[in-house]
């Protein structure tokens, strides 16, 4: 089951670029929470800190304090530990392409040490299964490559991927934004089943999307977070004139 | 804006040759071409003076081959004599020693000529060569692109690099006044005394020449080669493989080995065989350590020669015509062998580097 996020004071720098400023909000335990705003905004920049991956970057610095169920990740908690609980999917599908699709699935649990085969063979059924691909890929899992599947396909597989270790967030930064209509939609219906299950952060360009997809909407402007809502009143009534002129379409 | 002003800069200067009419109109005069024009009319197409170029680029990448079918046909003409008196027995034949009843292999007073122990000390010093400079050169190549500080990588690099710049005779002449005695002094009799029981190393040479110095200064010598080639596929890894064993709650051992080093596998693999083809022909430092006996010895520690070795220390002095005409056909096998191993080598570097910037996202 997934858990909520409590973000507290939250700033992140680039170097000496500050790209996140005071950023201040809950999101809700299994509901999918959409995050928009124009390029360069920094709502990439903020899921990144929800799994520590901004500070992979040597220049990256943060500060503040962000809870997600119980736990302060950046007081109490080394990042790998974080990165177990935590999924992520990309905006470019990274499968691995020298593993087969079963060990793409697999990599995960066998990166801890996971040995118990029988449970990983359902292990990796049930994720493939989960992120709707099982049907498409049965028939070669140990035969083909991660890299041989499709773009819709493949990003599929880095949802599977990250599902196998059962996180209880899922982090996905624009993960349709590479791919055609008929996968995005895939994409999408996979967001609205599997966030009954994880509490799912998703970054997106697409505003139909967020509209489509989530039940809360935070609008970023400038590294900071503007207005942060229910999804229906960002799109209906937003309180902020900035959030208003984004979402006609005015600037961004 | 711009695109309008970028074409006026150039325009007004070409104008300025012609500067005695200014109040010229924008659209051109049919009657009298301007001085640029005429100019440019005056100096023909170039034609001729163009394919003069291209067959004489022609001619130098072709030189290319011809240097090589030249080596090759005279290394098997000058090598007739000693293929039509040994055949391919020259590849595996012994001889036995009249006096003390021992194998033997390369007689010159009687003319009897093979090639065995120089085939043998040739793979003996470079697999020993690879089994000691592989891991360090991986070791190094994983801590440049990793983890090693930016103000610290440059200048790291570039050492490693100068590495392949000494000439091979200061090699071995560090080898024979540094290397040899240390090893005798102090090495030796350590691998005699500990391991000695394996048969690799017998206490039988007392000099410290031999396999083992020169497997240690050919790894010394292939180290940068296979450092900056492995250093080079695992940098063409793109950086989404990495994130993405860390998303999943990777260690940065785990990362580097899940996302970097299985993805540039391949290409690893080709600097190594690269490194390999390197120390195969590797020709002055091996001479000067490996004691130029031409023997078989199991011990890691007795003399042995190379191929390399054996062209570069008998070639002034061989006489007689067979002589000579051995060591030539131990020269074309060489040059076969390692020709192949380069051109494998290569191409499994270029199948992982070469999609690199596609695949960078």
């Amino acid at each position: 089951m997934g858990v909520g996020i409590e973000v507290t004071n939250l700033n992140a720098w680039y170097g000496a670029n500050h790209t996140l400023q005071d950023i201040n909000l809950n999101i809700p335990a299994s509901h999918a929470t959409a995050l928009i705003g124009p390029s360069g905004c920094g709502k990439s920049t903020f899921v990144r800190c929800l799994n520590r991956m901004h500070e992979t970057n040597p220049i990256a610095r943060v500060t503040g304090s962000v809870r997600i169920g119980d736990l302060d990740i950046y007081a109490e908690a080394k990042p790998v530990e974080i990165r177990r609980r935590v999924g992520m999917v990309f905006q470019r599908p990274n499968p691995f392409p020298t593993m087969s699709i079963y060990d793409n699935v697999a990599a995960g649990l066998k990166l801890n040490g996971y040995k118990n085969r029988r449970s990983l063979d359902e292990i990796v059924e049930n994720s493939l299964r989960n992120s709707a691909l099982w049907d498409e890929v049965k028939d070669d899992l140990k035969k083909k490559s991660g890299a041989s599947l499709s773009g819709g396909q493949q990003q599929r597989l880095c949802i599977a991927r990250a599902l196998a270790v059962d996180p209880e967030v899922l982090l996905m930064d624009e993960p349709a934004s590479a791919l055609d209509p008929v996968s995005t939609s895939k994409i999408e219906d996979l967001i609205f089943q599997l966030k009954a299950q994880y509490t799912i952060v998703i970054v997106t360009h697409n505003m139909q999307q967020a509209a489509r997809v989530a039940e809360k909407t935070g609008f970023f402007l400038n590294g900071r977070m503007v207005e942060f809502d229910s999804t229906h009143k960002i799109f209906t009534n937003p309180s902020d004139k900035r959030t208003e002129d984004y979402i006609t379409g005015r600037f961004g | 804006m711009p695109e309008i002003r970028a074409p006026q800069i150039p325009s007004q200067k070409l104008k300025t040759p012609a500067a005695q009419k200014p109040a010229v109109p924008a659209v051109p005069s049919a009657v009298e071409p301007s001085l640029v024009r005429r100019f440019l009319l005056a100096r023909g197409n170039s034609a001729f003076a163009d394919r003069g170029f291209h067959w004489l680029m022609v001619l130098c990448a072709l030189s290319i081959f011809g240097i090589v079918a030249l080596i090759l046909w005279q290394l098997v003409l000058r090598s007739q004599l000693s293929w039509h008196a040994f055949g391919f027995r020259f590849f595996y034949q012994s001889f036995t020693n009249p006096e003390t009843g021992k194998p033997m292999y390369w007689d010159p007073v009687n003319s009897l000529f093979s090639a065995v122990p120089f085939i043998y000390g040739t793979l003996l010093s470079s697999f020993l060569a690879l089994l000691l400079a592989v891991p360090l050169a991986v070791g190094v190549a994983v801590f440049l692109t990793e983890m090693c500080p930016r103000a610290l990588r440059g200048p790291l690099a570039f050492l490693t690099e100068l590495l392949a710049a000494i000439p091979s005779v200061i090699y071995g002449l560090w080898g024979v006044f540094v290397l040899v005695p240390l090893l005798r002094e102090h090495v030796n009799p350590g691998l005699i005394q500990w391991f000695g029981w394996t048969g690799l190393f017998n206490n039988d040479n007392p000099t410290g020449l031999g396999f083992l110095a020169a497997g240690v200064i050919l790894a010394i010598m292939i180290l940068p080669i296979v450092s900056s080639l492995t250093r080079e596929v695992m940098t063409a890894v793109p950086h989404s493989q990495r994130e993405a064993v860390l998303a999943l709650g990777a260690t940065r051992w785990e990362m580097i080995r899940m996302g970097v080093l299985r993805n540039a596998r391949i290409g690893i693999v080709g600097a190594i065989i690269l490194g390999l083809g390197r120390a195969l022909g590797e020709t002055m430092a091996v001479t000067m350590v490996i004691g130029n006996t031409p023997e078989i010895h199991r011990s890691l520690l007795s003399n042995g020669s190379s191929m390399a070795a054996v062209i570069a220390n008998e070639f002034t002095e061989a006489v007689g015509d067979m002589h000579l005409s051995a060591l030539i056909e131990i020269g074309l096998a060489l040059f076969i062998v390692t020709i192949i191993v380069n051109a494998f080598a290569q191409l499994l570097v270029w199948a992982v580097t070469r999609g690199a910037p596609a695949q960078t996202h």
